[in-house]
């Protein structure tokens, strides 16, 4: 077992465990793109990011590939979290707005803007049916290829692969090729749709009557930023 | 030649190599680096040695072929032994003139290096103000043996402190002497070395350890780690066999990228010959003690150079980081505890050792110990690589070893660090160098790359040249990484092409930011820094570029035109040089450019002798004496 602590609470975990593995015990949510249980953790995505260390070594890493220290202190919502997790899915909006994954994640942090060039991207590269051919499915058949812009997902030479199987189980996992939500702006990459409506207790002063049926509430996660600043 | 079986054996021979030398000799040395080649030095080897044979002289003069000295801009140079005479770029027509010059103890006057001030000739290399302020411990070397004779680095104490660590001392006297020398490491982020060696030594493995030579030099502009292992690659293997000797290594590996062929070539002679002589291998001289050295070839990736994506790389691999922990020295090559230190961190360990820590730690300052080689380039008069003390002000390096700026020019910033390094501007170069201060200001140490910039530099085109770099040289794992070099050039260019907004600019800052908080490896953490650096400092060029749509260098494109004042004679040079055939004019007519097909490559205004080419940028032309607006 090892001790740690855990947005200021001493926790104790198995030892071994990874910080986003520990959060997601204890109940607190991290989001992630490219981690699914059952595959290796690969840290491509970046949005599961928590703050360890103190002062001036406090630093941002990949939750999800950490392994969790003896004494180590994490932060998995600090504001430097916050607003790096903002900028990475403004960034995934701008590439890839067709995703309904990506959406979801952005609504729920509360991205409002898209402040970079509009691209439709199919890609982004997250690996996750890389890991699953190779890992799950035992295939092999598809691989990362170059590096940098030029980066791409493949078989190889392009050309049908004698390793795949045509399981679909790349197909099934990618977070990019779902369906996304366009309300009544297509061309808009936030969707403006359900998430983004402002929910009911934003408008009126507490609950009343009113039933909350979000999971987190949008809103109160937005008023307690405000209070917070 | 037997391999050598004992330490006496080694000491014997060294001995009498040493008593074989003559120092008296008079011996010409060429230095035949890359740089060197390029410039002719082989074309000066084939005239010497014919000579030589012709005059029969080979008895009275040797000719020494080595790696680089440094002063790269001088190349093809020859130095006279002893009494250390330089000529630089000796043409191969005076090469002749000067062997004739060397037989008869004579000096030829008119070929020396003249003093830019008075004018007058000096002879002694080390009276040039580029060699006589620094302090050239590791590159010294290069000018004593040739590489590919194993006999010149044993004549001159090479092996010697592989051999006295060999000679029964203790592994844990080897890294107390690396941590009490202070030694840093010098592939840019500065680990201590023992530090790191104690850490490698306390793990425990049953199938071996790794050491590591990381010789992936990718910045573009930098070229250190090439001149020494093409210059002194046997300085490197001692240095491994000491290292590993220390922490109980097995094997040793140097990683290097292809595009160094001489490098590699002197390096596996280098190998071939310590392991005929019985330095590498099984049973070292004799003491049990027993390391293979292998070469292995990177294919360029500049990320391979980041100690995780090196291993993978090693390993047959896709070159992508991973996330430390576990740090190399506990989970490196195939599995093993892996030490991983640059190649001129390697080159300094036999100084330690031969010096002795107390000594090597006199140089330099107290937490930055020893010397560091830059290769200084840009706009700067005297181009070359200059080995210095830690802590030396740049404007030490600039001004004193460089020689100040091409013509006369103000120098503007200087950019440290490769790609991943940012600018400094000219009023900070009171700032010592050492690993702390630049951090502080935005830049790092890197390898040792240092670019000059003048005021004919545009800092936004600067941070969009290294922009494009990262973008293509990130490994893309990292989506921050590789979305957000992507989207800071595109931003950046927009700016350049006169399509920048104001809000750019705090986009600018916000991404950088957490493209430097979140991204994995050092690469893209240190991403950012060309951007950040120059928005920090130049910020009024950005300004500039957005609100005035001017570029004041007159370096972006969309943001300049060409035109011809009536200095023009009419000599119709430029008309000819233009490559889009946007110049036409009669004779001895002032000439014309047609703004709709000049695609600004600048040729007319480097070929016309009558300063009629004129550069305008937003309402006024380019001022090229001040870099302001007329």
């Amino acid at each position: 077992m090892i001790t740690f602590y855990m947005n200021g609470l001493e926790v104790t975990v198995e030892e071994g465990m990874t910080i986003l593995e520990a959060a997601r015990f204890l109940g607190l949510p991290i989001p992630t793109l490219c981690h699914k249980d059952g595959l290796s953790p690969y840290g491509s995505c970046r949005l599961c990011v928590v703050e360890i260390g103190d002062g001036l070594k406090a630093k941002l890493v990949s939750s999800c590939t950490y392994p969790i220290e003896e004494g180590l202190r994490v932060r998995t919502a600090s504001s430097r979290v916050m607003k790096a997790r903002r900028v990475i899915l403004e960034l995934f909006l701008a590439s890839c707005p067709q995703s309904k994954t990506i959406q979801d994640l952005a609504s729920a942090h509360a991205v409002q803007q898209q402040r970079f060039k509009q691209e439709y991207e199919n890609c982004i590269l997250c690996g996750l049916c890389v890991r699953m051919c190779e890992e799950q499915m035992r295939a092999k058949a598809i691989g990362f290829r170059s590096r940098g812009e030029k980066r791409s997902i493949g078989t190889p030479f392009d050309i049908q692969s004698e390793e795949c199987r045509q399981c679909g189980a790349c197909l099934y996992i990618c977070p990019a090729c779902q369906l996304r939500c366009t309300y009544t702006e297509p061309e808009r990459p936030i969707c403006g749709g359900c998430a983004n409506l402002p929910p009911p207790c934003l408008e009126k002063e507490g609950f009343g009557d009113l039933m909350c049926y979000m999971t987190p509430c949008v809103a109160c996660e937005i008023r307690k930023e405000d209070r917070k600043e | 030649m037997e391999r050598l079986k004992s330490i006496d054996e080694f000491f014997l021979l060294r001995d009498r190599l040493r008593a074989d030398r003559n120092p008296d000799l008079p011996t010409i040395v060429i230095p035949a680096g890359t740089c060197g080649q390029a410039s002719g030095a082989n074309d000066l080897i084939r005239i010497t040695k014919r000579e030589l044979l012709d005059k029969r002289l080979t008895e009275k003069i040797q000719l020494r072929i080595t790696g680089c000295h440094g002063f790269c801009e001088m190349e093809p140079s020859v130095r006279i032994e002893p009494g250390g005479t330089f000529y630089p770029k000796v043409s191969p027509k005076n090469m002749a003139s000067i062997i004739e010059a060397v037989a008869k103890g004579r000096v030829l006057k008119e070929l020396l290096f003249g003093n830019r001030e008075t004018g007058t000739p000096i002879e002694k290399q080390a009276d040039i103000p580029f060699f006589k302020n620094q302090v050239r411990t590791l590159l010294s070397r290069n000018e004593k043996v040739d590489p590919i004779r194993i006999f010149h680095y044993i004549g001159n104490d090479g092996y010697s402190a592989m051999a006295r660590v060999l000679s029964g001392k203790d592994p844990r006297w080897v890294i107390e002497e690396i941590k009490s020398s202070g030694l840093r490491g010098r592939g840019g982020a500065g680990f201590p070395t023992g530090l790191k060696w104690e850490m490698l030594s306390k793990q425990a493995s049953r199938n071996g350890k790794f050491v590591v030579c990381n010789a992936d030099e990718g910045d573009p502009g930098a070229y250190m780690d090439r001149s020494v292992l093409e210059g002194n690659p046997h300085s490197i293997i001692e240095g491994m066999i000491i290292g590993a000797y220390g922490t109980g290594a097995t094997e040793g590996i140097v990683y290097v990228r292809n595009e160094y062929p001489l490098a590699i070539k002197h390096l596996l002679i280098a190998l071939r010959q310590a392991t005929q002589f019985g330095f590498l291998g099984k049973d070292i001289l004799g003491t049990g003690f027993s390391l293979d050295i292998k070469v292995m070839r990177g294919a360029g990736a500049f990320v391979c150079g980041e100690e995780t994506a090196l291993i993978k790389s090693i390993e047959g691999k896709m070159g992508e980081p991973r996330q430390r922990p576990p740090f190399p020295v506990e989970r490196g090559v195939h599995g093993q505890p892996t030490l991983i230190n640059n190649v001129e961190t390697w080159a300094n360990i036999p100084v330690i050792i031969g010096l002795g820590a107390q000594e090597f730690a006199k140089v330099g300052t107290k937490e930055n110990a020893g010397t560091k080689i830059f290769s200084l380039v840009g706009k700067i008069r005297n181009t070359g690589l200059v080995e210095v003390p830690m802590g030396i002000t740049i404007s030490k390096i600039v001004n004193e070893i460089g020689g100040g700026s091409v013509n006369q020019t103000r120098i503007k910033a200087i950019q440290t660090g490769g790609p991943s390094g940012g600018c400094i501007p000219a009023e900070m170069f009171h700032l010592p160098i050492d690993y702390e201060s630049l951090t502080q200001v935005g830049s790092i140490m890197g390898s040792g790359g240092m670019i000059v910039m003048d005021e004919h530099t545009c800092m936004v085109d600067v941070a969009k040249y290294f922009m494009k770099f990262l973008k293509e040289e990130s490994c893309g794992k990292c989506f921050i990484c590789r979305k957000g070099t992507q989207r800071m050039h595109e931003i950046l260019d927009d700016i350049s092409s006169g399509r920048g907004k104001l809000e750019h600019l705090s986009l600018l800052e916000e991404l950088g930011s957490v493209v430097k908080d979140t991204s994995l490896c050092g690469l893209g953490q240190t991403s950012p820094n060309p951007v950040l650096s120059t928005l920090r400092y130049f910020r009024d060029e950005y300004l500039e570029h957005i609100q005035n749509r001017q570029c004041l260098a007159g370096v972006c494109k969309a943001l300049i035109t060409y035109s011809i004042n009536p200095n023009c004679s009419g000599c119709q040079l430029c008309l000819k040089a233009c490559p889009a055939e946007a110049i036409h004019g009669e004779r001895k007519e002032p000439h014309i450019i047609d703004a709709e097909k000049c695609n600004k490559c600048g040729a007319c205004k480097s070929v016309c002798p009558f300063d009629a080419v004129e550069v305008r940028s937003g309402g006024g032309s380019v001022d090229w004496e001040r870099g302001r607006m007329g």
